[in-house]
């Protein structure tokens, strides 16, 4: 069975997704060492030592994301991480930056490697140079590919690939993207944040309301409508003739049509985005995928409504994993 | 400090390229970096141009370095990446990709768009080989000169982006061809008709982003014409010119005026705005706030 990796943005969502059948769950500690590093979210060093306990108690594994990359002068904050995951006994780390992946592979041989999509890897070169030069045992895969793509790569690599099934989606090659930077200082890579809402500042206007980032317009939305938040790659642009979402439309990401052809794919788990949602919304999603990749194991037809339901009234798209979306 | 200039970003048509190359050929640049780091689709159109550009950039006493592709996935891009290692240049590596091929010992050179943000990441890459480094454009001041510092007692070389519109990301999807309704797979190469990137502007207007094929670019320039003694200071050892269409010759004049401290920093930036598209200027990712800022406002 395709393993099923989830999110947790708290203790609570921790046990949430453990009890709807989670077989991973991923999480962070509370600061910068982690990409949705935001107020009110992520894990005290306390905290993950419990969650850890908690959810090898039911059977699933603890993943932990340290997947920004060090500040220049300040790396102990991000090697420290690496060292407490470990005295937690998280099941492995998730890391993007070669420094501290050399770093950890060298201090915490026993600790397992997993490569965070932040490393962007796109190919099977890419996947085999990180296994052997740095021993990364899993790839959380860019969502740049196609399906036949990964199916490709899967037969050059013999580390085991992870892919996003369903939530937030990145349209830019993760980890290589400082739009949210350049509007306000504050990035991904660098902060562990996009689009911060620190720097959005809403206005009533009287044809609607205006969505800004960092002083830049993102949306605007007639009365009435509701407004999406305003993350940079999803806003409303104008270029020469032609106004709309140049880069993407606020949809999100729903692979779960494709989890069948992803198995056929090779690929060994299954990743839901959302370390940032509440506990409900991750116990739904949990339980609901959990139940597809049972039944696709055991052969048998996908429960469409329970998915189905997961995206109702909400803009969806199976992004790069068509090539069309190109 | 000295001046290198970067591979183009953008497409455009071989004559073009070569009448480009001829031209900078005699300019005070010390190194030169060519080849495709956009989009693969677009070097059969002008690869032939390259053997010429090479011969004029070496006779005239330039170093010459080969960039990898910016985000290699297909097939045939890999074998790209591969056979580059084989031309008898230094290579940029702009995807990690690349590492798996190089030769053990071989020197390389590392561009802006590999995540050199701290120095554990430098000190394994000196290790691997490289000796001259381009820092990602997004670093502020203090990590430049804490790399800088790094770079010094490794023996690598440290770049910092100084000209040219700043590559902000890199997808899967041609926004070129998005924009007129097409998949890249059926592009045209409509990102030919616009040689600096295609503009991008808020609904209200306001001067944003630049699309070129599957890359997305500020629509400022970045320049490092207020910042020259600080990084120099920091022991940064060549500022990074990106190619842009217009005046290119006369900007790599311009900034070896600036370094050889004949002219200033508000010299520098009022000749520059003459030749940048679009006019707008920023160096918000060195000195904050923000990417977009200009601290010559």
């Amino acid at each position: 069975m395709m393993e099923l990796v989830c999110p947790a943005g708290t203790p609570a969502a921790l046990r949430a997704a453990a009890e709807a059948g989670a077989h991973a769950i991923y999480c962070g500690f509370a600061d910068e060492t982690n990409a949705r590093n935001f107020p009110g979210l992520n894990f005290s060093r306390e905290e993950m030592a419990d969650a850890v306990s908690h959810a090898h108690a039911r059977g699933a594994k603890v993943l932990v994301a340290i997947n920004t990359f060090p500040r220049a002068g300040a790396e102990a904050i991000w090697h420290r991480a690496v060292a407490d995951a470990e005295t937690a006994g998280a099941d492995a780390v998730i890391l993007a930056d070669p420094g501290l992946l050399a770093h950890a592979a060298e201090h915490h041989p026993g600790l397992r490697r997993h490569l965070s999509v932040q490393a962007a890897a796109a190919n099977p070169d890419a996947i085999n140079f990180y296994a052997e030069a740095l021993g990364v045992r899993r790839v959380v895969l860019p969502r740049v590919l196609t399906v036949a793509e990964i199916t490709a790569i899967n037969r050059e690599i013999d580390v085991e690939t992870e892919v996003f099934v369903f939530g937030g989606l990145c349209v830019m090659a993760e980890g290589r993207c400082s739009l949210s930077s350049y509007a306000t200082g504050r990035s991904p890579n660098m902060n562990g944040v996009c689009s911060p809402a620190s720097h959005v500042v809403y206005s009533e206007e009287p044809d609607g309301l205006r969505a800004a980032l960092g002083g830049f317009t993102i949306h605007r939305t007639p009365p009435g409508r509701p407004a999406p938040y305003p993350t940079l790659c999803k806003g409303c642009f104008a270029s020469g003739e032609q106004t709309g979402h140049v880069f993407e439309d606020p949809a999100s990401l729903d692979a779960t049509q494709l989890i069948p052809a992803l198995a056929r794919a090779g690929v060994s788990a299954l990743k839901i985005e959302g370390r940032q949602r509440s506990r409900a919304y991750v116990a739904e999603v949990v339980r609901a995928f959990r139940a597809a990749v049972e039944a696709e194991a055991a052969g048998l037809p996908l429960p469409v409504s329970l998915l189905a339901r997961l995206t109702e009234g909400q803009a969806a798209t199976t992004g790069a994993y068509a090539k069309t979306w190109r | 400090m000295d001046l290198t200039i970067g591979p183009n970003q953008f497409f455009w048509p071989a004559e073009t390229v070569r009448g480009f190359y001829r031209q900078v050929a005699p300019s005070p640049a010390a190194r030169v970096v060519l080849g495709e780091l956009v989009c693969s689709k677009r070097l059969p159109f002008w690869e032939g141009e390259l053997p010429g550009a090479i011969e004029a950039l070496h006779a005239a006493g330039k170093e010459v370095a080969l960039t990898t592709l910016a985000l290699v996935t297909l097939k045939r891009e890999r074998r790209l990446t591969a056979d580059l290692m084989d031309l008898g240049l230094p290579v940029e590596v702009n995807d990690l990709t690349a590492l798996r091929h190089m030769p053990v010992g071989r020197p390389f050179w590392v561009g802006p768009l590999v995540n050199v943000y701290n120095e554990g990441t430098l000190r394994w890459l000196a290790k691997r080989g490289a000796v001259r480094v381009c820092l990602p454009p997004e670093l502020p001041l203090a990590s430049v000169a804490t790399l800088a510092r790094a770079g010094t007692d490794l023996g690598v070389a440290v770049e910092v982006w100084g000209h040219g519109r700043l590559p902000l990301a890199l997808s899967g999807r041609c926004y070129h061809a998005r924009l007129h309704d097409r998949a890249k797979d059926s592009c045209q190469f409509v990102c030919e008709e616009d040689p600096d990137g295609r503009d991008v502007e808020t609904l209200d207007g306001q001067p944003f982003l630049a699309v070129n094929g599957i890359q997305t670019l500020s629509q400022s320039t970045a320049t490092a014409a207020h910042q020259v003694e600080a990084l120099r200071e920091a022991g940064v050892s060549a500022l990074r010119l990106s190619p842009q269409s217009r005046g290119f010759a006369e900007t790599v004049a311009l900034y070896h005026r600036r370094l050889a401290g004949e002219t200033g920093a508000g010299e520098l930036a009022s000749a520059l705005r003459v030749w940048v598209p679009g006019g707008a200027l920023s160096d918000g990712f060195l000195t904050g706030p923000a990417g977009a800022s200009w601290s010559g406002a």
